[in-house]
C-alpha cells in the first residue's frame, strides 16, 4: 500500500527551479532517505510533503488522500528538525502535549500519550525540565517524542542528527533505526551524510538539482550507481575514476589496457566510445591476491593514511592518483612498488558525454 | 636583576596605563557634563527665591524648602487655571496608557505577520511603512487635523491617542519584525506541524519568547509619548493638554516674577516618569536591544 505519493511536483522560486517535475512513490512502512549535497532540493521536498511550502505544481497524497491543500497539522505527519525547534518556554511535557492540546484532545488521553512517548524514548525523568536544561541528544529525543505523541502515519526527519557530535550521532542513529523497527511507520529522512543514508535506509533517493538521480536500495546504489554523479557522491573514500576509451572488450586509459570480461553492461554492449571507468578503493586488491584478477597493474605508493581499522594508500597509476583501501595491519610505506588488481565485474563504466552507466 | 619573574598565570596589568587614564578621564568629564545641569536643577528647586537671587547657582541650598515642588504640582498657574501640573500629569497618563497599549499591540502583530507569514506584497508593504519613519512630522500636521476633524476626533484625547498609535507604527513594526525574524524559522514550522494557527503561534509561542523586545517597545513608547509636545499642543484642547505642554506654559509665562525654583521643580516633575522608566528597566532594555545577537 502506498503511504506517501508525490506526483509531478514542481517548485519554483521566481526563475529558480528547486524541484523539477518530481514523482516518488513510498510504500507503507518504508524508511526512505533523501540524500544529496546542500542545495539539491531535498529539504525543500520534505517541506512540501509536510505542507510548509506550497508547490508550484503537482500533488501530494498521504495514505491515499490528496493533501496538497491541507494544513501541515491535517496531513498525519510528524516532523523532526535539525535545530530541534523545541518551544523554549515550555517544559518537556508541555512540548510533547502542545500539538495534542491544539487538537483539543481530552486531558487523560494527552497524559497517556505523553507517558507512552516518554517511556519509548526514555525521557521520563526530564518531563518537568525546560529545553535549555537538556543536552543536545536529549533535546533531539524530545523532538522525536513530539512527533511520536501525535500518533502520525508518516515521520519526517530534516537532518535530525547534524547538530550532534560524532558519538551521539552514531548512538541516536541506531535509536532511530530501532524506533523504525518497532513502530514500522513510514519515515522520510533528509540528510547529507551518506553513512546515515546507507545504515538507515530501505531505499535511498539521491538528489541533484531538484531531480532524483537514483532511487534504489543502498546496496544497489553502492554497487551499481546509475551515473557518475551518484558513483562519486556515495562511498568514502571516494571512488576512483579513469578517463579513457572503450575498444571492444577493453578499456584503454593512458597506456594501460583493462580487459572488461565479466562486466555486466546495462544495455546493448558498446564497442567504441569515450568513457569513464570507476572502481571503489575497497575493490582494488593488492599483493598476491591481485595477480589472479583479470585487471592487474604495477603502482608506486605515494602517500599512506593509516586509520586504524583500515589504511588508505594513494598510488600512481595511469598518470593519476588512485585511492586504495587496504587492511589496517598492512605494512606499506611511501615509495613501495606493489601489484594491484581488480575485478571488472565490480567496476562501473559511464559514458563520457552523458555520464550515464553503460 | 634581569627577568627575575618567571611568566606564569595571568599577565599582570598596570592600573594607571595611559589607555586607562584616557578612558576613565573621558568618562568622568562626560559624566560631569551631563550630571551638572541636573545638579543645578535639583539644588535650585530646593531653594527659596531670596537665596536664588544671590546668584550662586552651584551652591547647595542653605535652607531646604519643598515649597516650590508643592507649588509646581498643585498651585502654579497657566492662564486663569491654578491647579499646577497635577492636571497635566493626569492628562498625560490618560493619553499615555491607551497609546502605548494600542500601538504595541498592533505593531507586534504587524511585525509577527511580516516576519513569519509572508504574503504577496509584504515586502512592499514593509518598505512603505519604513519610509513613513523618515517623513518629518510637520508635513503631516495639517492633513491630520483635517482627518481628525472628519472623524470627529479633533480636540479629543482619543484623537491624540490615534495620532500617537499611527506615528509609533513604523519604528515599532521594524523593531518587532526584526526580533521575530531572529526567532528560528524551524520553531515556527514545528508549531504549524503541531496544529497552531496564526493567533495560536503568536500568543503561545512568540509572545512568551519576546518579553525583552516588549520591554524595549514599552520604554520607547512611554518616553516618546510622555515627552511629546508638538502633537499634544496641536490635537488637544487646553483642558486636555498633556504635562509637557502645561510645563511649557508655566515656564514660559511672561507675567509676574520668574520663579526659578518652581520652574525647576516643574521640569523635574515632568521628567520624572521617563527617568523612573530608564532606571527601573535599564538592564532589561539592554537585554532587549542585544537580543538576537546572543542566542543559546
Amino acid at each position: 500500500m502506498t503511504s506517501v505519493l508525490v506526483k509531478d511536483l514542481t517548485l519554483k522560486f521566481g526563475a529558480l527551479t528547486v524541484l523539477d517535475n518530481l514523482t516518488i512513490d513510498i510504500p507503507e512502512g518504508e524508511f526512505l532517505v533523501l540524500l544529496g549535497a546542500s542545495g539539491c532540493g531535498k529539504s525543500t521536498l520534505l517541506n512540501c510533503i509536510a505542507g510548509l511550502l506550497d508547490p508550484t505544481d503537482g500533488e501530494i497524497h498521504i495514505n491515499d488522500r490528496n493533501v496538497t491543500w491541507e494544513e501541515p497539522s491535517g496531513r498525519g505527519i510528524g516532523m523532526v528538525f535539525q535545530s530541534y525547534a523545541l518551544y523554549p518556554q515550555m517544559t518537556v511535557a508541555g512540548n510533547l502535549s502542545f500539538g495534542l492540546k491544539n487538537a483539543r484532545m481530552p486531558k487523560a488521553e494527552i497524559e497517556k500519550r505523553v507517558a507512552r512517548a516518554a517511556e519509548i524514548l526514555q525521557i521520563e525523568p526530564l518531563l518537568d525540565r525546560k529545553p535549555a536544561a537538556l543536552s543536545g541528544g536529549q533535546r533531539q529525543r524530545v523532538a522525536i517524542g513530539r512527533a511520536l505523541v501525535r500518533d502520525v502515519d508518516v515521520f519526517l526527519f530534516d537532518e535530525p542528527l547534524s547538530n550532534l557530535d560524532a558519538k551521539l550521532r552514531a548512538d541516536l542513529r541506531v535509536e532511530i533505526k530501532r524506533l523504525h523497527h518497532n513502530l514500522k511507520n513510514t519515515m522520510i529522512y533528509v540528510t547529507h551524510d551518506q553513512v546515515e543514508a546507507m545504515t538507515l535506509a530501505d531505499r535511498i533517493a539521491i538528489m541533484k538539482g531538484g531531480v532524483i538521480q537514483q532511487l534504489d536500495s543502498p546496496t544497489e546504489i553502492y554497487n551499481r550507481p546509475v551515473n557518475k554523479y551518484v558513483a562519486g557522491f556515495i562511498g568514502s573514500p571516494e571512488i576512483n575514476f579513469f578517463e579513457g576509451t572503450l575498444d571492444g572488450q577493453t578499456f584503454v586509459t593512458d597506456g594501460h589496457e583493462f580487459p572488461l570480461a565479466g562486466y555486466a553492461f546495462q544495455g546493448p554492449v558498446p564497442t567504441k566510445g569515450a568513457a569513464w571507468l570507476g572502481i571503489r578503493p575497497e575493490h582494488i586488491v593488492t599483493g598476491e591476491a591481485a595477480a589472479s584478477l583479470p585487471v592487474t597493474a604495477e603502482a608506486e605508493i605515494d602517500i599512506v593514511e593509516p586509520m586504524g581499522s583500515d589504511t588508505l594508500a594513494w598510488a600512481k597509476l595511469a598518470g593519476q592518483s588512485v585511492r586504495i583501501r587496504m587492511d589496517g595491519q598492512a605494512a606499506v610505506r611511501t615509495g613501495d612498488r606493489i601489484t594491484i588488481g581488480f575485478d571488472p565485474a565490480r567496476a562501473s563504466l559511464f559514458d563520457r558525454a552523458s555520464e550515464d552507466r553503460l | 636583576m634581569v627577568d627575575a619573574v618567571t611568566p606564569r598565570g595571568p599577565k599582570p596589568r598596570r592600573r594607571f596605563s595611559r589607555a586607562n587614564v584616557m578612558l576613565y578621564g573621558t568618562l568622568i568629564v562626560v559624566a560631569l557634563y551631563y550630571a551638572l545641569p541636573l545638579y543645578v536643577m535639583i539644588v535650585t528647586s530646593l531653594k527659596g527665591m531670596p537665596e536664588i537671587r544671590l546668584g550662586n547657582i552651584f551652591s547647595p541650598p542653605v535652607e531646604i524648602t519643598f515649597q516650590p515642588w508643592v507649588k509646581a504640582w498643585a498651585e502654579a498657574c497657566t492662564g486663569i487655571n491654578c491647579e499646577g501640573l497635577s492636571r497635566g500629569f493626569w492628562n498625560s497618563v490618560q493619553i499615555l496608557i491607551p497609546s502605548v497599549i494600542l500601538s504595541i499591540a498592533i505593531a507586534s502583530v504587524n511585525g509577527y505577520a511580516l516576519a513569519n507569514w509572508k504574503f504577496k506584497g509584504s515586502e512592499v508593504f514593509f518598505t512603505i511603512l519604513i519610509v513613513g519613519a523618515f517623513i518629518p512630522y510637520q508635513v503631516m500636521l495639517y492633513p491630520l487635523v483635517i482627518i481628525l476633524r472628519e472623524l470627529g476626533l479633533y480636540g479629543n484625547v482619543w484623537g491624540l491617542v490615534l495620532v500617537h498609535t499611527v506615528f509609533g507604527m513604523p519604528i515599532l513594526t521594524l523593531l518587532f519584525r526584526n526580533y521575530f525574524t531572529s526567532v528560528p524559522e524551524e520553531l515556527f514550522k514545528a508549531a504549524r506541524v503541531d496544529g497552531a494557527g496564526f493567533w495560536g503561534i503568536y500568543f503561545r509561542i512568540m509572545l512568551p519568547m519576546s518579553l525583552p523586545i516588549f520591554v524595549v517597545a514599552i520604554i520607547l513608547q512611554v518616553t516618546g509619548i510622555w515627552n511629546d509636545f508638538l502633537f499634544g499642543v496641536i490635537y488637544t484642547k487646553p483642558a486636555d493638554y498633556p504635562m509637557t505642554v502645561q510645563l511649557n506654559n508655566i515656564v514660559n509665562s511672561v507675567q509676574g516674577i520668574k520663579e526659578y525654583n518652581v520652574n525647576m521643580a516643574a521640569t523635574l516633575l515632568t521628567g520624572l516618569v521617563p527617568l523612573i522608566i530608564y532606571f527601573a528597566s535599564g538592564k532589561l532594555f539592554v537585554r532587549g536591544i542585544a537580543a538576537g545577537a546572543v542566542k543559546g
